[in-house]
């Protein structure tokens, strides 16, 4: 199964990983990233936008992928929109398969592409500054590993 | 065809989406881009330097070759940057 959903609202990992495994005793494994906003260089908020409709689809795409490469026995993927201040919760990528290499494999592999290819975008605002942040080479070159393994 | 506008391309051009009938002699996404850029203004700042623009038709990701039609739901945008 897998659940994907945008929201302003804040999440709950600990009540997200319990529903994920909820009822099925052939889970032996979730892996989780949390992606939180960082408050360095001054950064006071940070606003993201997305593309609804495309940004659902994109996700579900790669989340089908990732199916195809490991025993994945559910995913769940929940991505912020709006104004979000440091500290503050941005993602989750929830992963539950049998065995933890394949958890933490293809938990790795959907944080990458969600990355690289969900139309989501981030303005950064240092006081009265506000800036769109600019795509990072490193995370092209994050997924670029992934399209050599089969 | 609708076309939308996101992050700093929707504050360039003042809009986050707008219907246009297919212009005439703009078969692909390339063609379209530097259609909007001729329209000067936002438009022409937005769309100044293509190698800065992305696009999708349809809500997916395609390259500058990627044909259009007059149905289509085009959107264009900077780099994603998501998680």
């Amino acid at each position: 199964m897998s659940r994907i959903r945008i929201q302003h609202d804040d999440f709950d990992a600990a009540a997200e990983c319990a529903a994920l495994s909820d009822g099925n005793a052939n889970i032996g494994a979730i892996a989780t990233f949390t992606g939180l906003v960082r408050g360095d260089g001054g950064l006071t908020a940070m606003t993201l936008e997305h593309y609804p409709g495309m940004t659902e689809r994109e996700i579900a795409r790669h989340v089908a992928e990732a199916k195809t490469r490991w025993p994945l026995l559910g995913v769940t993927i929940i991505h912020r929109i709006g104004r979000l201040l440091p500290g503050e919760r941005i993602v989750l990528v929830a992963v539950a398969s049998s065995h933890r290499k394949a958890a933490f494999e293809a938990c790795e592999f959907l944080m990458d592409y969600l990355k690289t290819n969900a139309p989501f975008w981030k303005q950064e605002e240092r006081g009265s500054a506000a800036k769109w942040v600019d795509a990072k080479a490193s995370d092209d070159a994050a997924v670029e590993k992934w399209k050599s393994k089969t | 065809m609708k076309l939308l506008y996101f992050a700093w391309v929707r504050q360039k051009t003042g809009r986050g989406e707008e219907e246009l009938a297919l212009p005439a002699g703009v078969k692909t996404v390339g063609e379209m881009i530097a259609h909007l850029r001729g329209l000067g203004g936002g438009y022409a700042d937005a769309f100044g330097d293509a190698k800065r623009i992305r696009a999708a038709v349809n809500q997916e990701h395609v390259g500058f070759n990627a044909e259009l039609r007059n149905d289509d739901e085009v959107a264009f945008f900077p780099p994603v940057t998501g998680g």
